[in-house]
């Protein structure tokens, strides 16, 4: 890769979203510009918005990752996060914006009531943010290093300082223009090049590749193994060896490797001869960024599927960084209206990054081996096209990845910082100076924590790691939004009872898979894909806790679900 | 191993983070051991524990409020069984026998009635059930009875008797002071409701003015005119919700300057910077119009020149910041502070201190106004609104406003 052309690429983006962020506001200096000025956000602006904030570094290089290592099975993830927002449009869209909250924890105590539930949502909604921080960080990281081949987490700190420093100091203050410009570049960073890729392809003579056969090299190409590599053949291999195989050094020499494990020292150069198939890592080996969880997913593809499916479909609506937005919309109506318009945007987006994957998979087989599936994005106008054309399509990728890590980094640390200065750090001090100083805090301690745990973290798949934010946040948030918008018998002990044992249950499913505990076998595919037990038993603790508790529903619950599901103008006439 | 570091601490953090919640609820609890004699020492759990039932009912009498400090009395007490009636039903019965309930209401009518003691035998057909004898002491406020609290032990015994009076006169006075907050909350909301609105007849006579002077030069004008000044007293008069959106607002002050500049003509800039997120937010209604009503007063006083009013609106994370800004007079900070405390009420103040009263009623004093001024400086008004506030709810027309 060419940095001369992708760091001030980068840089650009980066400069691009804190001008924008801090001079988007709407003036007017006439009467007649008055309407213009006080004009609320309209449904496409506002989705734009929604999907620029949404679309993350998972999207934008995880999901073609995935699509390169494992195959169409991985097409779920592009399904799951559209559809997260049918399931937010048919039950929670309208009656959110409705009740007036603007985070979680507003609508937990708009709804129940209590303060308690309010802090435990709040303390879900940190983690759940912190989740899905952490991976914007390690793509940050990783893509940094491919561009520029800086040190693995130097791209993390550079978005942590970003962000931290806009966010902090003030700026983003039109957050709806930037995140609405993020979305338009991120599209136009996949979509341009995806172009030219294909017409490259097309002159290539449009090669096909079944995938359930395994990805075959196309011309001689050598790979670099960055860390140890446990290599699994399941025939016997020719390949030029440089470096340490199996404790033996060979010097750019031929060998045949037999059938069986092939342990690869660090700094091993592997070249493969044309028309060679591509061996498979066996799991173990550092720095298989898209491997660690295939071992479960492969033993048992159906139940894997199956938790992606649950944790993405229900999962959306509790990001904390989503709700915020729905805030924005004027009305209930406009909030669907909105809802709608993201999912075409979205799924428009989403065509895109399998197909950077499908070409991946022909073109850059290698990366399924050193586990840097995550970069094929970020290396295929490169390899595929090359010259100064390649060099300025990766430049405009690379923007476009940076995009997608600052865009979502800065709202989910807005949204983690906003909680921490409302709901835990202590409301004492002189007041006037109270506000600024502790958001300031809150900003700092949302972003240090990932940013610490991803340098110590370090290989997880970032599809995988957002696949786990979302797992927690489907067990927590769904069962709250969706009782409490759609059953009057919830109560304030049901709620947070549910919202514990769910969304604890899923975190520390999470934390154990994180940790690697259980290697293999059923009991790592059940902590690894949480959310099909997880959910429901959010689900049932809710409903049965709250059944055991009747002399807790809220007094006003009736009044308030009238007002989350009556329409506005509706009310105003009665009112009137 | 640094993969199960890490994971540790994912998995530790969310349990520090209780811990620290827990912490703080907790550490309220004082620790008592080794202060004082065992008398002492006794005393200081009898007050604690006394401190502890009063918050809840200073609510008021509910079941939620009978049921929280129900727990507490019958520590005070140390009887096996305790109960809060209002004048109908039990609300909250704390230990055993809980099936004396309806026994116990049927003979609570008399000291009900009378307003004093009682105590009595209940019977029971379970042979080892330890509630025998029940002790009455009503609740009383202002001179009317409101509920009893009812002690039951297995026998009969003076102390008890002279305790449950005791502490249901204790009981008494907090419900008594219930009742206090909630007149004064009522007070509070008739006064809202009389400082609500207050638009200046000046105003009125002004703008009607303004409007004759056009009716012959420029009849289209003025017919534009009177359609502002329509709309603006429509919105002003609206009889319907405390609140209003910062958009239905804005349009507000759209139509009162647009009446002003019909009447000041180019003397007036007014520059308008507002943050599209922030035009859902629910705020007090008719809080911002006085503040630009104050602006193009102060601006347009003793000065021959133009005067710059600047209006911005900033989403600021959980809430949303408004700032009005004029180029006039300016203030005394003493006289004006002297004008929000109430101390002093010159001509124009008034709207300044009731949009300050307004905005800490509804939010807490720490969002009171904030005013930066000084004489020949202008004056700059600073708003902080939350974007969620427990109870506020817009009944605005936003929605028709924006299509």
């Amino acid at each position: 890769m060419n940095s001369a052309y992708t760091v001030p690429a980068v840089a650009l983006v980066v400069v691009a979203t804190v001008l924008v962020g801090a001079f988007g506001l709407r003036v007017s200096r006439t009467t007649s510009d008055f309407y213009v000025a006080s004009r609320t956000v309209g449904p496409r602006l506002n989705a734009a918005a929604i999907s620029g904030e949404y679309l993350s570094a998972a999207s934008f290089l995880g999901i073609a990752g995935l699509v390169l290592v494992q195959g169409p099975d991985m097409l779920w993830y592009p399904v799951g996060y559209t559809a997260g927002y049918l399931v937010l449009l048919l039950f929670v869209a309208a009656p959110l914006r409705r009740s007036g909250a603007y985070t979680l924890p507003d609508f937990a105590e708009a709804r129940l009531a209590s303060q308690g539930v309010r802090r435990l949502a709040g303390a879900f909604v940190v983690g759940v943010g912190w989740l899905y921080l952490l991976p914007q960080l390690q793509g940050a990281g990783l893509t940094l290093a491919v561009l520029t081949g800086a040190p693995d987490a130097l791209g993390g700190v550079v978005v942590a300082a970003v962000v931290v420093a806009t966010v902090a100091a003030g700026g983003m203050r039109s957050i709806t223009f930037v995140q609405a410009f993020q979305y338009w570049l991120k599209l136009t960073a996949l979509l341009v090049p995806a172009l030219f890729l294909v017409l490259a392809w097309q002159g290539d003579g449009a090669p096909r590749h079944a995938f359930d056969e395994p990805a075959a090299f196309r011309e001689q190409r050598t790979v670099r193994v960055d860390g140890t590599l446990d290599l699994r053949l399941e025939r016997p291999l020719t390949v030029t060896v440089s470096g340490t195989v199996d404790g033996r050094t060979h010097h750019d020499r031929q060998t045949t490797l037999a059938v069986g494990t092939h342990h690869l020292e660090r700094g091993t150069r592997l070249t493969f001869a044309p028309g060679t198939a591509v061996p498979e890592a066996a799991r173990g080996g550092t720095g298989g960024m898209s491997t660690s969880l295939t071992a479960g997913r492969e033993e048992r593809p159906l139940y894997a599927t199956y938790g992606l499916i649950v944790a993405t479909f229900l999962g959306t609506m509790g990001l904390p960084h989503v709700v915020v937005r729905f805030y924005t919309s004027p009305h209930g109506v406009a909030a669907r209206r909105t809802t709608v318009a993201v999912l075409g945007l979205i799924g428009g987006f989403y065509l895109l990054p399998p197909l950077y994957g499908a070409l991946g998979r022909l073109y850059a087989p290698e990366l399924t081996i050193t586990g840097n599936a995550d970069a094929a994005v970020l290396l295929l106008p490169d390899r595929m096209i090359g010259g100064l054309g390649g060099d300025l399509l990766g430049a405009l990728v690379a923007g476009g990845a940076f995009a997608a890590f600052l865009s979502t980094a800065s709202g989910l640390t807005m949204a983690v910082a906003g909680v921490l200065t409302q709901d835990v750090l202590p409301s004492r001090g002189p007041l006037p100076a109270r506000g600024v100083r502790h958001f300031r805090l809150g900003t700092v301690l949302a972003m240090a924590v990932p940013l610490a745990a991803s340098v110590l973290v370090g290989g997880l798949p970032v599809a995988d790691a957002v696949g786990l934010a979302f797992a927690v946040s489907a067990s927590s948030f769904c069962p709250l939004l969706v009782l409490g918008i759609w059953w009057r018998r919830l109560t304030p002990p049901g709620a947070a009872a549910g919202m514990l044992t769910g969304g604890g249950a899923a975190l520390v499913a999470v934390a154990v898979t994180m940790a690697g505990v259980p290697g293999s076998g059923p009991l790592h595919a059940l902590l690894a894909w949480p959310a099909l037990w997880s959910v429901p038993l959010g689900f049932l603790t809710m409903v049965l806790v709250s059944l055991a508790t009747p002399g807790r529903v809220p007094a006003g619950t009736a009044a308030v679900l009238a007002r989350f599901h009556l329409p506005e103008q509706l009310r105003a006439e009665v009112q009137a | 191993m640094s993969g199960f570091l890490a994971g540790l601490c994912v998995a530790v953090l969310p349990l520090l983070a209780a811990g620290f919640w827990l912490g703080r609820r907790t550490a309220r609890t004082p620790h008592l051991g080794g202060l004082g004699t065992p008398v002492e020492h006794a005393t200081f759990q009898t007050l604690h524990t006394a401190s502890l039932a009063a918050p809840p009912l200073r609510a008021g009498m509910t079941e939620e409020t009978a049921r929280r400090s129900a727990r507490r009395l019958r520590s005070l007490l140390g009887t096996d069984a305790l109960c809060l009636t209002d004048d109908t039903q039990v609300l909250a019965w704390d230990g055993v026998g809980a099936h004396h309930r309806g026994e116990i209401m049927d003979r609570l009518t008399g000291p009900l009635d009378t307003g004093r003691g009682e105590a009595f035998r209940l019977t029971c057909e379970i042979p080892d059930c330890p509630v025998r004898w029940a002790v009455v002491a009503p609740l009383t406020v202002d001179d009317r009875v409101h509920g009893a609290l009812v002690a039951c032990a297995p026998r009969e015994s003076a102390v008890l008797v002279r305790a449950a009076a005791e502490v249901a006169r204790f009981v008494s006075v907090q419900l008594e002071l219930a009742e206090l907050d909630r007149s004064r909350t009522r007070l509070i909301e008739a006064e809202i409701k009389a400082l609500r609105a207050q638009i200046s007849p000046h105003f009125i006579f002004n703008s009607l003015a303004v409007i004759a002077s056009f009716v012959r030069t420029d009849p289209e004008r003025a017919r534009e005119l009177l359609l502002e000044f329509a709309d603006f007293t429509r919105y002003s008069f609206r009889r319907h919700g405390d609140f209003t959106t910062l958009a239905d607002e804005l349009h507000a002050i759209e139509h009162y300057l647009a009446l002003v500049r019909a009447r000041f003509g180019d003397r007036l800039a007014v520059t308008l910077q507002i943050a599209p997120e922030v035009l859902p937010v629910t705020l007090p209604f008719l809080c911002l119009q006085p503040l630009v009503e104050n602006a193009v007063k102060h601006g347009l006083e003793g000065k021959t020149g133009t005067c710059r009013i600047r209006i911005t609106a900033q989403d600021a994370g959980a809430e949303a910041l408004v700032v009005i800004e004029d180029d006039g007079a300016g203030m005394d900070p003493e006289l004006l502070r002297r004008i929000l405390a109430g101390e002093d009420s010159p001509s124009g103040g008034i709207g300044l201190s009731n949009v300050d009263d307004r905005l800490r009623q509804v939010y807490g004093d720490d969002h009171g106004l904030v005013i930066e001024t000084a004489p020949g400086a202008g004056m700059k008004i600073i708003v902080r609104l939350p974007k969620y506030q427990p109870g506020v709810h817009s009944s605005g027309r936003l929605g028709q406003l924006a299509d």
